[in-house]
């Protein structure tokens, strides 16, 4: 097949190729950065928090007129509350497990902090080796079976070695249970178990006493989400939170019941309509944002692949109509059908791809641009050339209704006017 | 003559169906997406008190130096320590100022069998009100001698007072919080600006808690209201509790203050790096001075309380309204040109250029105009989406009003003139001799 005349009509409609190759160029520069926050947003809403998820919530409350000091005596008085809505709670017929907790993964509250393997290293440092920045969970000994993680390593708490202290209390117990990424962050050849540890740069040794295979850390700690520490101790403040684990299938009625459990124990508390949360309502909250930008960007892709293949069939269809002479006379000439419709893909193949190559380079450009204002990762080439192939494919097939109508034009066409 | 244009235009249009459709649709999936993301985008980075944010300010002061940041940060805390927001409040250099901290207690209603409810709100100093301009329905905001004396007074919203007293003047009235009894003096109207640029340091910004009570800064103090949101410390309190809270170096009090001319300002910042500069001498901050002071904008600008997904959402949805609009361009310039024969005729009858013009931008207009039409109807399906998809702290605010709805249509009509000049500079110097010769 000879190109030269089609690079001849090329130039005689120079607007109109300009315009494709841009469209093309921009579609594909945006859809493949949007199709690349979608495939991060996905692989984000994908990730394994580590829990049994099914059949568990979340009871969150505060109790009313209690003086939320943290003198021993109010301390005392604060865990005596607690210690009746544990009981309350795991009396209930269709509970399984229950465990105070200060946070769940995924829920949107944290308490963070660093670990280190030295004592008194007061900076908050996660670089230097021996250290990590770490969220904090303070349980009971019940909470390997509300939670529902994989233990790898040592055990889980006795009941014997839960502590409770006040809110701001920085008193520690001695235990703790940490994930298997924080055992490897901090001794990266070996097992941590039994290894003593500092947090928050003080100097009491605290002992890793097991390990989890995976725990996820709150919502909001997104920068190191599997660095997470478990220890035994109740918090005593004015408000408490559960984490519960119904029995099988029981989450709704185990749900429906609790306000009125809690408030047959003590009628002097809040309890709203967020108070009571399955973890299914906790994971949809934390992955919210993340889940509306991937279909966001997806809507933004269809419309613009959709835009754009239309604006190809718009303009083809308008050269077919302007060069209905020219392939009158070209057929008359000995030309077939086939190379009629040949010449129209194989034009478009060249503006496209001719697109393509501008696009790319765009691509690449707003990737950066992506990175240096919005902390994006690095667009992997594979996705611009899975993209390339896309709009390649895209144009062609958009050619295709007015290539064929091209092709049907009789060699008669050549002795006509038009 | 425009009658003629118009008569014109829509028999042109009509001649082609397919074509005018495409350019009707791609002008209006343009114009939604962007408007849709724009309506969150004007949300979540408007000014929340356009009228005086250039006369309010955030005073910032650096309790932690150089040992408490990472990475290569230099800005100070996002707070105060209380002892420096007391300093500030006790020095009253503002016009107006007050020190601010989140609460959240539990009110109990009047009347048995109702459980016992939570609030959201801010402990403030009476000089709060003027300063956020916040809209009485009864009554007002406490006095300074109120505030000398804690005086157990508060200020509801009328949110609240529907629930707790139906909506009556309730001026006069007790509540109870968190189990001591407070005297309303003050009933706000429908008030909740967002970003909520008084207390970032704990809403982020957006928050959807809505701020229902206000109470005196140190009567709260001196009865432990316990704080509610966010403490960042750079080393940890020495004993536990709030008074312990209260004697460290964790900053937790949000601070605001009215400036009201330019030289008020740099009076304010040389009163803070003074301040700074006191303590180093005391020997409580063993650094130089490293204040701020933003006013609104900037402080919200400072703190990035626009989420990025709001502004890249933005960002590809411009892309897509320029990809619909070099559509619509290579689509005009297709069917304008397509019409050579008939420009090239009415040229020869002594149309001038500027008739031409005239005609084609009428064409490229009621494009605009249908495609404006359609744009609104899809804006208004993407922020309902909008609504049922975005976090709820965010979806509240993304909403249609009169503005946006006759941008969306000013927008479409624009872009779609601007899309037909190109085509319309194109048909006008089609040469008459020669369209005639080959027709």
């Amino acid at each position: 097949m000879r190109l030269h005349p089609m690079f001849a009509a090329l130039r005689r409609h120079k607007a109109g190729v300009v315009l494709i190759a841009l469209q093309i160029a921009l579609t594909l520069a945006i859809v493949c950065n949007a199709i690349f926050i979608i495939g991060q947003r996905v692989q984000t809403i994908g990730r394994e928090s580590g829990m049994d998820e099914s059949d568990v919530y979340i009871v969150s409350q505060q109790w009313v007129g209690v003086e939320n000091a943290e003198d021993d005596a109010s301390v005392a008085k604060l865990d005596a509350l607690q210690r009746e809505d544990l009981a309350a709670l795991r009396n209930m017929p269709d509970v399984a497990a229950v465990t105070p907790t200060n946070s769940v993964p995924l829920y949107n509250a944290s308490w963070t902090g660093s670990v280190s393997l030295k004592p008194g290293n007061g900076e908050y440092d996660g670089s230097t080796p021996g250290t990590a920045y770490v969220s904090y969970y303070d349980v009971d000994d019940q909470a390997l079976a509300v939670l529902g993680a994989k233990l790898v390593e040592g055990r889980f708490f006795h009941a014997d070695e839960v502590i409770h202290v006040g809110g701001t209390d920085a008193r520690h117990a001695k235990v703790m249970v940490i994930s298997k990424a924080l055992a490897r962050k901090l001794v990266p050849d070996g097992s941590a178990l039994g290894k003593a540890l500092y947090i928050d740069g003080t100097t009491d040794p605290i002992t890793v006493v097991g390990v989890l295979d995976t725990l996820q850390a709150p919502a909001n700690v997104t920068k190191v989400p599997w660095n997470t520490v478990l220890m035994p101790v109740r918090l005593n403040s004015f408000f408490s939170r559960y984490a519960v684990r119904a029995k099988p299938g029981r989450l709704d009625a185990a749900m429906k019941a609790t306000p009125d459990v809690l408030y047959k124990t003590n009628p002097m508390r809040v309890l709203d309509e967020y108070s009571v949360k399955s973890f299914a309502a906790v994971r949809r909250d934390a992955y919210q944002s993340d889940l509306s930008m991937a279909i966001l960007m997806g809507a933004v892709c269809v419309i613009l692949i959709g835009v754009t293949a239309a604006g190809i069939v718009g303009l083809t269809s308008f050269w077919v109509g302007q060069r209905h002479r020219q392939i009158g006379v070209r057929r008359a000439l000995g030309a077939r059908k086939v190379d009629i419709l040949m010449y129209f893909q194989m034009e478009n193949l060249a503006i496209a791809g001719g697109g393509a190559a501008i696009g790319t380079l765009l691509a690449i450009v707003i990737n950066f641009w992506l990175m240096r204002n919005f902390d994006m990762a690095r667009l992997p080439l594979p996705w611009i050339g899975v993209g390339i192939v896309a709009v390649l494919v895209l144009g062609q097939l958009s050619v295709l209704s007015p290539a064929r109508r091209a092709s049907n034009v009789p060699p008669v066409a050549a002795t006509r006017a038009g | 003559m425009f009658g003629y244009y118009l008569e014109l235009a829509l028999r042109s249009l009509k001649r082609s169906p397919g074509l005018t459709v495409l350019m009707v649709l791609a002008i209006g999936f343009g114009v939604g997406a962007s408007m849709t993301t724009y309506s969150v985008l004007r949300a979540v980075s408007g000014d929340p008190i356009p009228w005086k944010s250039s006369r309010l300010f955030v005073p910032q002061i650096d309790a932690w130096g150089p040992g408490g940041r990472r990475d290569g940060n230099t800005e100070p805390p996002d707070a105060l320590t209380y002892i420096d927001a007391m300093a500030l409040m006790r020095d009253h250099r503002a016009r107006l100022q007050s020190a601010i901290y989140m609460i959240a207690p539990s009110i109990v209603p009047e009347g048995s069998g109702k459980h016992p409810l939570n609030v959201t709100g801010h402990a403030v100093y009476n000089e709060f009100f003027p300063m956020v301009e916040a809209p009485f329905l009864h009554g007002g905001g406490w006095s300074a001698d109120d505030d000398k004396r804690r005086a157990a007074v508060a200020v509801i919203t009328q949110r609240l007072n529907l629930k707790l007293f139906g909506g009556a003047d309730s001026v006069g009235r007790t509540i109870n919080v968190a189990g001591k009894a407070y005297r309303i003096v003050g009933v706000l109207g429908d008030w909740n600006p967002m970003p909520r640029y008084y207390d970032v340091f704990n809403s982020g910004g957006f928050s959807t808690d809505k701020d229902d009570l206000f109470i005196p800064f140190d009567r709260a103090i001196e009865t432990g209201v316990t704080r509610d949101g966010s403490t960042s410390c750079n080393v940890s309190p020495k004993d536990p509790g709030f008074v312990s809270l209260q004697q460290s170096s964790c900053v937790w009090v949000s601070y605001l203050v009215q400036l009201d001319d330019m030289a008020a300002v740099a009076s304010y910042r040389q009163y803070l790096d003074g301040y700074a500069r006191d303590q180093q001498r005391a020997g409580r901050f063993a650094w130089a001075p490293n204040g701020r002071l933003y006013d609104v904008n900037a402080w919200l600008a400072v703190q990035q309380v626009a989420p990025r997904d709001t502004k890249i959402s933005a960002v590809v949805a411009l892309g897509l309204f320029i990809v619909c609009l070099v559509n619509t361009v290579g689509l005009l310039l297709a069917k304008f040109l397509r019409r050579s024969g008939e420009i090239g005729i009415r040229r020869a009858l002594g149309a001038p250029r500027s008739a031409i013009y005239a005609q084609f931008l009428t064409e490229a207009s009621i494009v605009g105009l249908a495609g404006g039409l359609l744009g609104l109807l899809l804006t208004g399906v993407g922020v309902l989406a909008m609504g049922s998809m975005l976090p709820r702290n965010i979806a509240s605010l993304a909403r249609i009003d009169m503005p946006l709805l006759l941008l969306t249509l000013v927008v479409a009509v624009v872009s779609a003139v601007l899309a037909g000049l190109y085509p319309t500079l194109r048909a006008s110097q089609v040469q008459p001799a020669w369209q005639l010769k080959s027709n």
